[in-house]
């Protein structure tokens, strides 16, 4: 089987192996049942409300306001995962400490945890009379049902993803950059932040990005925590389900496209950059 | 700089790589460290750039005792066997970096540091490349940046570790007469770790021949080559050919048979005799010497090598001129080394 | 050549002091972030000792959650399998146009909201949805019904399966089949007795981290389910109502047995990863 053009253009590269026609059917299919209609689905119903009135909807200030606390708290968590989530991958790679292997495998936690789970969690816990939340409360620090509530939840939910970008570039990085920075007369402080963590950028930058990304549409962790007071607390996924509930399809419609959007253009320059550093620096992550 | 090392001995875990090494280097000097994997050339380079620390013994670079210091401290150039360029810097940053990260009072200003940088560049013949990153280089100017590198913090001693092992046969000759080159140019005392004989050579002043965590011989490259002076050497640099013989009142003998070949007086019982396969002659069949049954012949560029069984299971090689080779008995070949040397089995 | 892996090298490590400070920092922050959290679920389950925690999961419509979520699993994970597999053979033993592509949308639904993923099949099959009214005149309903739920689970978990098999198929290369195919093997006697086995270990990996997904979904399927009681809850839904009904004690009985799932799962995860690091470590570095 050979799917050629008349000219010359090649589908695809010739291959003895078999199944090729069938299993890319079956997953062109799929994907296009699954994922594609349903998406596009969206934007058409979304096109149909009308420019004017899309934008009405999608700029409404309570619409506006959600966005932003979603865009902000995400941005605020993924950057405290840059941070925690390097530093843990550091401890990680370079350490030995008792428990090691434990901590490793608890840091994929937030994934097999289910979302709604840690939120009940994480709401006991930072409560003015929770574990966490009572250290905190004499200082006058509200954590739960306050916008620093949604960043902990969120710092919960991406942690393993700044983590397991960053942990195997270190692995594999080699010791002798290191050295020959010693050797250059570079000492510690010097190499880790002149050479080490400079190198690293790329695969904490998309470290950064994933955990932005999930902590924009996240749901289920951060809605009991949150407190969800409109302009306050609520975040953009919320107020989808708040819209859906009261039948306003066209605005439920109308957010959701906004923020696919939004979450798509960011997968977009994430791969700009990733594309860009392969191309200088030969390696992304 | 002159670089001594004495007494040195390392340990990793129990296991000694380096036994009592003592070494002299003299300023300006191209010394190569030869010898097969795990001889402990590599660890001995890194103990003298301070990247290993030794479990006892000293190393001085002039009258200083390095081992005191760290590697910073030491102020060395050093090249990694895969450059172990910094990726996210140009051409032009990773060659200044030594320089940037001196502390303040050393530090020269930025506009110098520059200078310095593109001036060693142009030594390095990359000059127009300051700002490609090293993922756009090929491996020889990759090189040849790491050298740049080196050589910016003007060390006080310069250390390869197999400089062009990780290159393809051509760069690595046009890369070694270039080295030879800056070396010539520049006067830094330079050592470098090759397990290639050809390169060590070729390119060093003298090579220090090391086995199983000691030294075996130091010398020039004709004294390493034209006396060796230990079995291993003798295997190690060039061909050779090993016999067991037994030496009595002066004379040598091989499975009883006298080959009327000369031994000290003074030595007796067995011996170990060696000799290179072109250090030969071939005589009659009738006169003392080897002979042995040919096995195979190989046409190896313009000579020809003869392998011989010389009974009990000992084969030799010879080299000989395709002349000759066209004159001798197809099976059975007669022959006295001309060069040779006996060591103590 | 001989580095020592034994002795901490004092050139390329940080003094004691800043490595304690390190350590230190680090476990710190999991301990409040991951660990203290998931204590919190054991504690407020357990609060009352074991016969309570049994008594608050004693609860019928707790049981129709806990089948619904094997349910929706045992529906949505076998399905999702059969598609990796197939996806990952295309994309990872051919060479075709628009492959990158065809990759980037297969990973869409990570970068899709839960709530999202719920709603586009809202806007699909709902009262208000393209299809909505067809399938009312037929009789048939997925909003708000089961169908729904297995549709929003297949979305979320789409790319699992075939995240993890594409790197490591790739990695494995063709050799390995076009030694079959010369031996005479027929293309499904290669998938079955050299494709498969090379593969099984991460394909594993994979099912295992799409089932914790696909038992654990909220917002997903929290938009579609319309939340009937014992009709179309799931677990992680039932912990929800139960938590709003300030019924405490039951909401973290439920979460106890999603933790111990997770907890499962992590551990065979471990396991895998400790046992058949290689054939897994190639989908790990991507």
């Amino acid at each position: 089987m050979t799917l050629t053009s008349s000219k010359g253009w090649q589908f695809r590269q010739p291959s003895v192996l078999p199944g090729f026609r069938w299993t890319l059917g079956f997953t062109l299919v799929w994907l296009t049942l699954i994922v594609l209609v349903p998406l596009t689905g969206l934007f058409l119903k979304s096109s149909t409300l009308g420019w004017d009135a899309f934008w009405t909807l999608a700029l409404e200030k309570r619409t506006l306001q959600a966005l932003k606390i979603s865009f902000g708290t995400a941005f605020l968590a993924a950057l405290a995962n840059v941070v925690f989530g390097t530093l843990l991958a550091w401890v990680l790679v370079r350490y030995r400490f008792p428990g090691k292997r434990i901590i490793d495998a608890m840091v994929d936690l937030p994934f097999a945890l289910p979302t709604a789970v840690a939120g009940i969690a994480l709401t006991t816990l930072y409560a003015s009379k929770g574990w966490i939340g009572s250290l905190f409360a004499p200082l006058g620090i509200k954590i739960a049902f306050t916008p620093l509530g949604i960043v902990i939840a969120l710092v919960f939910v991406g942690l393993p993803f700044v983590v397991r970008t960053v942990q195997p570039v270190l692995e594999e990085l080699d010791r002798e950059v290191e050295e020959a920075a010693a050797t250059l007369g570079a000492n510690r402080f010097q190499t880790i932040f002149r050479v080490l963590l400079p190198g690293l950028a790329p695969a904490v930058l998309t470290g950064f990005s994933l955990a932005f990304a999930r902590g924009v549409g996240e749901y289920g962790s951060v809605i009991f925590i949150a407190g969800n007071v409109p302009f306050k607390s609520e975040i953009a996924p919320l107020l989808i389900v708040i819209k859906l509930e009261e039948f306003n399809y066209p605005a439920a419609t109308a957010i959701a496209a906004v923020m696919l959007l939004l979450s798509f253009g960011l997968l977009f320059v994430i791969n700009l950059i990733q594309a860009w550093s392969r191309r200088r620096y030969g390696y992304g992550a | 700089m002159d670089v001594k090392v004495q007494n040195i001995r390392k340990e990793f875990a129990r296991f000694p790589a380096l036994n009592d090494v003592s070494l002299d280097i003299r300023s300006g000097e191209l010394i190569a460290l030869l010898g097969p994997s795990g001889s402990g050339k590599t660890t001995l380079l890194r103990l003298i750039a301070g990247l290993e620390t030794p479990t006892d013994g000293r190393i001085f670079f002039g009258e200083d005792d390095a081992s005191k210091k760290t590697v910073q401290e030491r102020n060395i150039g050093f090249v990694f066997q895969h450059y172990a360029l910094f990726r996210h810097m140009t051409v032009l940053d990773n060659i200044g970096f030594g320089l940037k990260v001196r502390p303040k009072n050393r530090r020269p200003a930025k506009a110098e540091i520059r200078r310095r940088a593109l001036e060693l560049l142009d030594l390095v013949q990359l000059s127009g490349m300051e700002n490609r990153y090293p993922n756009q280089l090929s491996g020889g100017q990759r090189q040849r940046v790491a050298l740049a590198r080196a050589m910016a913090v003007e060390p006080n001693v310069l250390l390869l570790d197999e400089p062009f092992g990780a290159l393809d046969a051509q760069v690595r000759k046009d890369l070694r007469k270039w080295l030879r080159d800056i070396h010539d140019r520049t006067g830094h005392t330079t050592i470098f770790v090759t397990h290639d004989q050809e390169e060590a050579l070729e390119l060093a002043d003298r090579v220090v021949v090391m086995s199983q965590g000691k030294i075996e011989q130091v010398g020039t490259p004709d004294e390493v080559y034209d006396t060796p002076n230990s079995p291993f050497v003798f295997g190690f640099i060039g061909e050779s050919n090993g016999l067991k013989v037994t030496a009595d009142h002066g004379g040598i003998r091989f499975n009883g048979k006298p080959l009327n070949m000369a031994a000290a007086p003074d030595k007796h019982g067995e011996a170990l005799l060696y000799f290179r396969p072109q250090d030969i002659e071939l005589i009659e069949s009738g006169e003392d010497g080897l002979t042995g049954s040919v096995i195979a012949t190989r046409r190896v560029a313009g000579t020809r090598h003869v392998e011989l069984d010389l009974g009990s299971g000992t084969h030799v090689e010879l080299e000989i001129s395709t002349e000759q080779a066209a004159r001798i008995d197809r099976n059975r070949v007669t022959f006295r080394p001309t060069r040779w040397k006996l060591f103590p089995v | 050549m001989a580095h020592d892996t034994l002795q901490p090298d004092r050139v390329t490590s940080e003094g004691p002091l800043a490595r304690g400070l390190l350590i230190a920092t680090s476990l710190l922050f999991l301990l409040l972030i991951l660990a203290m959290p998931l204590l919190a679920v054991f504690s407020e389950a357990l609060r009352k000792g074991l016969p309570a925690f049994l008594d608050a999961l004693k609860d019928e419509e707790t049981f129709a959650a806990i089948r619904l979520t094997l349910l929706v699993a045992g529906i949505s994970v076998p399905l999702n399998l059969v598609f990796g597999v197939a996806a990952a053979w295309t994309i990872a033993k051919f060479e075709f146009r628009g492959k990158a592509i065809l990759s980037t949308l297969i990973d869409l639904p990570f970068s899709v909201s839960p709530v999202i993923s719920g709603l586009v099949f809202v806007m699909l099959f709902g009262a208000q949805g393209y299809f909505g009214p067809l399938l009312a005149s037929y009789g048939l309903q997925i909003i708000f019904a089961v169908p729904g739920l297995v549709l929003a689970t297949i979305f979320v978990t789409f790319p699992f399966v075939a995240r993890e098999l594409i790197p490591l198929m790739q990695e494995q290369g063709n050799a390995d089949e076009e030694a079959a195919l010369s031996l005479g093997a027929s293309g499904w006697q290669t998938f079955w007795h050299v494709t498969l086995p090379n593969i099984k270990w991460g394909l594993l990996y994979g099912v295992l981290l799409c089932n914790a997904r696909a038992m654990g979904e909220f917002g997903a399927v929290s938009v579609v389910s319309g939340h009937i009681r014992g009709q179309t809850n799931t677990m992680p839904l039932q912990v929800e109502i139960l938590y709003n009904e300030f019924n405490f004690m039951a909401a973290f009985a439920v979460a106890a047995l999603l933790a111990l799932l997770a907890l499962v799962t992590l551990v065979l995860k471990s396991l895998l990863e400790y046992r058949f690091s290689a054939e897994i470590a190639a989908s790990r570095r991507h």
